[in-house]
């Protein structure tokens, strides 16, 4: 197991993901600590959430290891990964369908935070309190259009009570308000001292929140640190620009 | 919260009722023997079996999305080894609930493998379990290959106690099954299991242990279905196993579930009742009555894909046995929310199941 120089509460180091002849994550090493947010943004194709999907436990890393909260998790699926506080969101949103909006963040709270009924209840309901959707609980998940389903993502990864919470792309399609809502509710989860890794292509709404930007291109981290000096980075315009990394 | 924080219904006043309705109705089928003539009492028995089969293949493929044309097996097992258990020297009535046990017991290995398996995979590979264990059993020196045999043992009783006291099993069982099939689709792990159904990437996401709870269901429904088989057996004393191991069995179960309703609680039974009465009315029409049978299927899916009771529940919101969640969001509470919900909204869409 990886022994840990500090504090981090998430330490991958030299993950490899390949698919056939694809490879799609080339050595990557990601350390953060407990209380951080990190932002990651990258060109279609660079892998984030390819790395959010090992991290989180969907697929194994072709090599390389995981750990979490001190403890080797490489071999651990995602289910155990979310009962140990580490939680995922979809990219693609995968609601529950023939379940309610109410269900499907139940099922999180009851069996992620392993919390017992009236418990659930209670944490489902302020889940979806936080996520704005008291308003369609009753209503079946497979009804809902695509920005609910996008906040369903949300309120039931926060139902599990994650300490570290990965997003990829909640962002995606939003209006300025609702950017503004969701700013506001991801500042909620930090003052919950909830860790965050975000993966998002609207680069200023990440930046009212990350105070750590990685930029990965190519299945490759370019850049790390000040989210300003990130942005900056003659790289990284490359990248965006659509040079590549020369 | 505070005062006007929302409620999280279970029931509605048409379920209690229904409780009162569904109590009354075992209540009258236990005494029924007594004003029933021997033929009915028999028919009777035989619709009990009917639900707890649509009941059991209900739980797995509605609910838990685990669709099966191999479960037929599971029926043959609880006939061959109550057969087994009663030629060892167990008392046949005993023999029928003990051979049950060893049905959800042989059925925990199965699921080792099977449960590996997706969707067509799946369905699929139960119909090969189903005739690799047909042909196994036709191995065994009692059951004489496909001649069969009997419960012989049975016979010590005489026609009448016999007759009823299948009944009064059957309907134990079917009230039992029921019960804890109730009991665990309504519990906690009820929802892991639809959330299976509907998504297992994103129920392993937020912490559903899916191959466990997968098991646990593929297991009750083999036990419930070998108790089912158990009883068949029971009722007609001869054991031929390409009877037992027909799929048949599994064609009846997904004709009463999908007319009656997948993924509804209500609808297994509904179905259940209806294939006994069509089978009552139209089974002496050979060739004629499975045709018949194929084409309501047929036509059930393509035009009303919920069945009866699904379409009864999303046009009306009547759920009688619901094993969902309802919020009641109190008139004065304020709504953050980005769709606004009328009241009307909130009382009246339901889930699926």
């Amino acid at each position: 197991m990886t022994i840990l120089p500090n504090a981090a509460i998430l330490d991958a180091a030299g993950i490899h993901k390949r698919f056939g002849a694809l490879v799609v994550l080339d050595d990557i090493d990601f350390a953060m600590g407990a209380d951080e947010a990190v932002g990651i943004v990258g060109p279609n194709g660079a892998g984030k959430t390819t790395l959010l999907s090992v991290l989180s436990g969907a697929y194994p890393p072709s090599a390389g290891t995981v750990a979490f909260k001190g403890g080797d998790v490489t071999a651990l699926p995602a289910t155990a990964r979310c009962r140990l506080g580490l939680v995922r969101t979809h990219q693609v949103p995968k609601p529950f369908g023939g379940m309610t909006t109410f269900e499907n963040v139940f099922v999180a709270a009851s069996h992620g935070a392993g919390l017992k009924r009236d418990e659930a209840y209670e944490e489902a309901l302020g889940s979806l309190k936080l996520c704005g959707m008291l308003g369609v609980a009753n209503r079946r998940a497979e009804t809902l259009g695509l920005l609910d389903r996008k906040r369903l993502e949300l309120a039931r990864a926060l139902a599990a009570r994650p300490t570290l919470l990965l997003l990829d792309e909640i962002g995606g399609g939003l209006t300025d308000g609702e950017a503004g809502e969701l700013v506001e509710t991801i500042r909620e989860l930090r003052r919950r001292k909830i860790g965050i890794v975000w993966i998002e292509h609207i680069v200023h709404i990440l930046l009212q929140v990350a105070e750590r930007l990685i930029c990965m291109d190519a299945g490759k981290i370019i850049a790390d640190g000040d989210p300003q000096a990130v942005m900056a980075n003659p790289q990284v315009i490359s990248a965006y620009l659509g040079g590549g990394p020369k | 919260m505070s005062a006007a924080s929302p409620v999280i219904e279970r029931g509605t006043a048409a379920s209690r009722i229904a409780a009162i309705a569904v109590a009354l109705i075992i209540a009258l089928l236990a005494i029924a023997p007594q004003f029933l003539s021997a033929g009915a009492v028999d028919r009777m028995t035989a619709l009990f079996i009917y639900v707890i089969l649509a009941a059991m293949w209900n739980a797995l493929a509605g609910f838990g999305g685990l669709v099966s044309v191999g479960q037929q097996v599971f029926f043959g097992l609880g006939a061959y080894f109550s057969i087994r258990l009663a030629d060892a020297g167990l008392n046949p009535f005993v023999a029928l609930f003990v051979s049950a046990i060893v049905v959800g017991a042989v059925s925990w290995p199965i699921s080792l493998f099977m449960l590996r398996l997706r969707n067509g995979e799946f369905a699929i590979g139960m119909w090969v379990i189903a005739a690799l264990t047909h042909l196994l059993v036709n191995l065994d020196r009692l059951v004489q290959g496909e001649t069969g045999t009997s419960l012989i043992s049975l016979n010590v009783y005489d026609a009448s106690t016999r007759r009823v006291a299948i009944y009064w099993l059957a309907l134990a069982s079917m009230t039992a099954l029921l019960a804890v099939l109730f009991g665990l689709l309504r519990g906690s792990t009820g929802a892991a299991i639809r959330a299976i159904r509907d998504n297992e990437d994103a129920a392993a996401s937020v912490g559903v242990r899916v191959t466990g709870t997968k098991r646990l269901l593929f297991v009750l429904a083999a036990f419930g279905i070998g108790i089912a088989g158990a009883l068949w057996l029971a009722t007609s004393i001869t054991f031929q196993p390409k009877t037992y191991f027909s799929v048949q069995w599994t064609a009846y179960m997904i004709f009463m579930v999908l007319v009656g309703g997948i993924g509804t609680f209500e609808g297994a039974i509904l179905g259940a009742l209806l294939f006994f009465l069509i089978e009552t009315w139209f089974g002496g029409a050979g060739v004629w009555y499975l045709i018949g049978l194929g084409a309501t299927a047929l036509a059930f899916s393509l035009l009303l894909p919920r069945g009866l009771w699904g379409t009864l529940e999303e046009r009306f919101g009547l759920r009688l046995l619901p094993v969902g969640y309802s919020v009641r969001i109190p008139v004065n509470a304020t709504l953050t929310t980005g769709e606004t919900a009328s009241p009307a909204q909130t009382t009246t869409s339901r889930e699926k199941a």
